[in-house]
């Protein structure tokens, strides 16, 4: 996985509230069975027309937020169902940080385990990071996961939380598994406790 | 001791290893794998040479890409699906799971083959990578959906990295009416709490009403709690559950049903537990519903009106009037006038034998409405099995109803079962997402009687004018 550090980048304001993982993703495109090549469904059937052409109101297709890698989302973001090709199309797409006021929780978590930092802040906040967003592409703010800060474009600063070992393990890059697998001992103390306590399981 | 909730109880029994912030290791006794969300997982345990921790603790099946009609055994047409249903055949002998292909009789809806099978059992955790896995609540097991990355991290350790959720209690006293049944109480709870209601919670469902219901009843709740937007939904095993456990293929038998049984009664929530939230209704005030909107907490009344857009606040008013536009209605229109194209009555929400009955109750000796398609796909061959010994397959035939094999079928449309543009359905399942069952197909979400009423009259219809 790749480390996350600081972006500067594009936000792109999304206020609908509710975006679920149906839109992020449409279930057409989960037929696949590679984690790459998601990011050019992203948003499909509010992205593109039937024909195929781009709908030319829809804020990724805009000139000024088609390299966007910030998303500003409103209320319950990622809502619906535990696919990661939601994640994995959000992270295709270029996308590294989404800010909302709540997220549904798989997605929450699957976006960790894909390099992607979920914000999560007060309706307020995220009303000026939106409003920033709305200034379009000059309008770059920073994301610095160290210091847990976004800056806006006019220099605002807005602290944010976010879980110790899912920041280490953002900014360090790391495989959950491998860090799972240094503790084997206590699985299999706990498998063997369990065979004698329940082993009907 | 201090008191402990269900969910607490279950966690702790769970642990394998706990840092000092909190992040847990928690054991898995059941992961459950079907063909979308496996792929990748298998993929990477085969790139960096790792291999399935607890096989035998590893359930695989096929269901959101087959065909559910009568000729599925000539294969899969569309080369996709095909190629996800036999990447999990050659994963599930590679890797040595137990494994119900295509041609078995036990095939069908992962949260349907689990219980069904005996591989559900109380006080367990379970996951698969399907947010529905809520389901298994039902037998106060602590279930919940992950990605593909937690898959394969369950797949190479049996484990998964997990904080802590918090308890939210929704309770539902006194007794329901006639017409109204578990998929109307899911709805109306998540209508009253919204699909963010639940989230960083774990609910535990209290009261009566779930007290009284079946383990069918219990699953259609606990199927629902991802809705509203729960990490899990927990029922306290009691003697119902015990009974539907009791004989199946894989639960315990002779001493071991004994040992289980002695735990199982340990696993409720003990007198002065906390909860961080609580949530009450009331049994008499829940009405058989339906969504008008296109988020499953988009609920009213059959006797109700569409909402105006305006009397929502905030970002729902932008929500509402996109929904509706989406739904093609109007503010006012009276929702048992909305006519309808298509009934899809199936999915692992309301999809076993129980709701089939339920249907057959409403459509004996009756015929669907000329020109409405109705299908009804059984939740596994099991249960399609048991509905033609019952003879409910006749009557779904008589009546005008296309019976398929088992399936998620038009739950989500992966599969050929999709609505065209337009389409309007009405649906047994759980999500009633923009596109969700076909591009720009219009869902309203219902309880399989009224999903029956409606393929009878071709309109939204309270069943209770049938009763
Ligand atoms: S029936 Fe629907 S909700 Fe259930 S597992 Fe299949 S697709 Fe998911």
């Amino acid at each position: 996985m790749d480390k996350f550090e600081k972006i500067t980048g594009i936000a792109a304001p999304m206020p609908l509230v509710n975006i679920d993982t149906d839109m992020i993703i449409p279930k057409v495109h989960l037929k696949s069975i590679k984690r790459t090549g998601f990011g050019k469904h992203l948003f499909d059937e509010m992205r593109y027309n039937r024909d195929g052409t781009e709908v030319a109101d829809f804020v990724l297709n805009k000139p000024q937020y088609r390299d966007a890698e910030i998303l500003i989302a409103g209320d319950n973001f990622g809502c619906g169902s535990s696919r990661e090709h939601a994640p994995w199309a959000i992270a295709d797409f270029g996308i590294k940080c989404v800010v909302s006021t709540s997220f549904a929780d798989i997605f929450f978590n699957n976006s960790f385990k894909n390099g992607i930092l979920p914000i999560v802040l007060p309706q307020e906040q995220v009303d000026i990071l939106m409003a920033d967003a709305e200034k379009g592409a000059n309008a770059r703010m920073t994301v610095d996961l160290e210091a847990q800060e976004i800056t806006t474009s006019d220099g605002d600063v807005i602290p944010f939380d976010v879980d110790p070992f899912k920041k280490h393990c953002l900014l360090n890059g790391l495989d959950d598994i491998a860090l799972t697998m240094e503790k084997a001992a206590s699985i299999d103390t706990f498998e063997s406790s369990m065979s004698v306590q329940r082993p009907w399981v | 001791m201090s008191p402990k909730t269900l969910y607490d109880k279950i966690w702790d029994a769970h642990i394998a290893h706990e840092a000092e912030d909190g992040t847990t290791l928690l054991y898995i006794d059941r992961h459950l794998v079907h063909e979308v969300t496996s792929p990748q997982a298998f993929e990477g345990l085969r790139l960096t040479g790792r291999k399935v921790r607890a096989p035998d603790k590893t359930i695989a099946v096929p269901d959101h890409n087959v065909p559910t009609t009568l000729d599925r055994t000539k294969g899969i047409d569309n080369e996709q699906s095909r190629i996800q249903v036999d990447a999990l055949d050659r994963n599930a002998k590679e890797f040595g799971v137990h494994y119900y292909p295509v041609s078995d009789i036990r095939q069908g809806i992962v949260h349907i083959v689990g219980p069904e099978n005996g591989w559900t059992l109380p006080g367990m955790t379970v996951v698969c990578g399907d947010s529905h896995t809520a389901t298994h609540g039902a037998f106060g097991a602590l279930a919940h959906g992950i990605g593909t990355s937690e898959v394969e991290h369950v797949l190479a350790t049996q484990t998964l990295i997990q904080k802590k959720s918090k308890n939210m209690k929704v309770e539902v006293t006194g007794k329901l009416k006639p017409g109204v049944t578990p998929k109307d109480v899911t709805l109306a709870i998540i209508g009253a709490t919204g699909t963010g209601g639940g989230t960083g919670y774990v609910i535990e469902y209290c009261g009566e009403v779930f007290r009284d219901m079946s383990m069918e009843g219990r699953m259609t709740v606990c199927n629902m709690a991802i809705e509203g937007g729960a990490r899990a939904g927990l029922v306290a095993p009691d003697e119902t559950t015990f009974e539907y456990v009791k004989g199946r293929t894989h639960a315990p038998k002779g001493a071991q049903w004994e040992a289980a049984l002695t735990w199982w009664k340990t696993l409720y929530t003990d007198e002065g537990a906390q909860f961080d939230k609580v949530v009450t209704l009331r049994g008499e005030d829940i009405e058989p519903v339906v969504t008008w909107g296109t988020s499953p907490e988009d609920v009213l009344p059959i006797t109700g009106v569409v909402p105006d857009p305006s009397q929502f606040k905030g970002g729902k008013v932008d929500a509402a009037r996109r929904s509706l536009e989406y739904m093609g209605l109007k503010p006012g229109q009276k929702l048992s006038e909305i006519e309808i194209d298509t009934v899809f009555i199936g999915s692992c929400t309301n999809g076993r034998i129980e709701d089939l009955r339920a249907v057959a109750d409403v459509v004996k000796g009756k015929k669907i409405k000329e020109g409405l398609r109705a299908m009804i796909v059984p939740g596994s061959g099991l249960v399609r099995a048991q509905a033609e010994e019952e003879g409910l397959a006749e009557i779904f035939q008589e009546a005008g109803f296309e019976w398929r094999l088992a399936g998620c079928s038009m739950c989500l449309a992966m599969n050929p079962d999709q609505l065209s543009e337009g389409e309007r359905c009405v649906s047994t399942s759980n999500r009633n997402f923009e596109g969700r069952q076909g591009y720009k197909g219009r869902t309203h979400l219902v309880s399989p009687p009224m999903a029956a009423a409606a393929a009878i009259t071709g309109r939204l219809t309270d069943v209770r004018e049938m009763m």
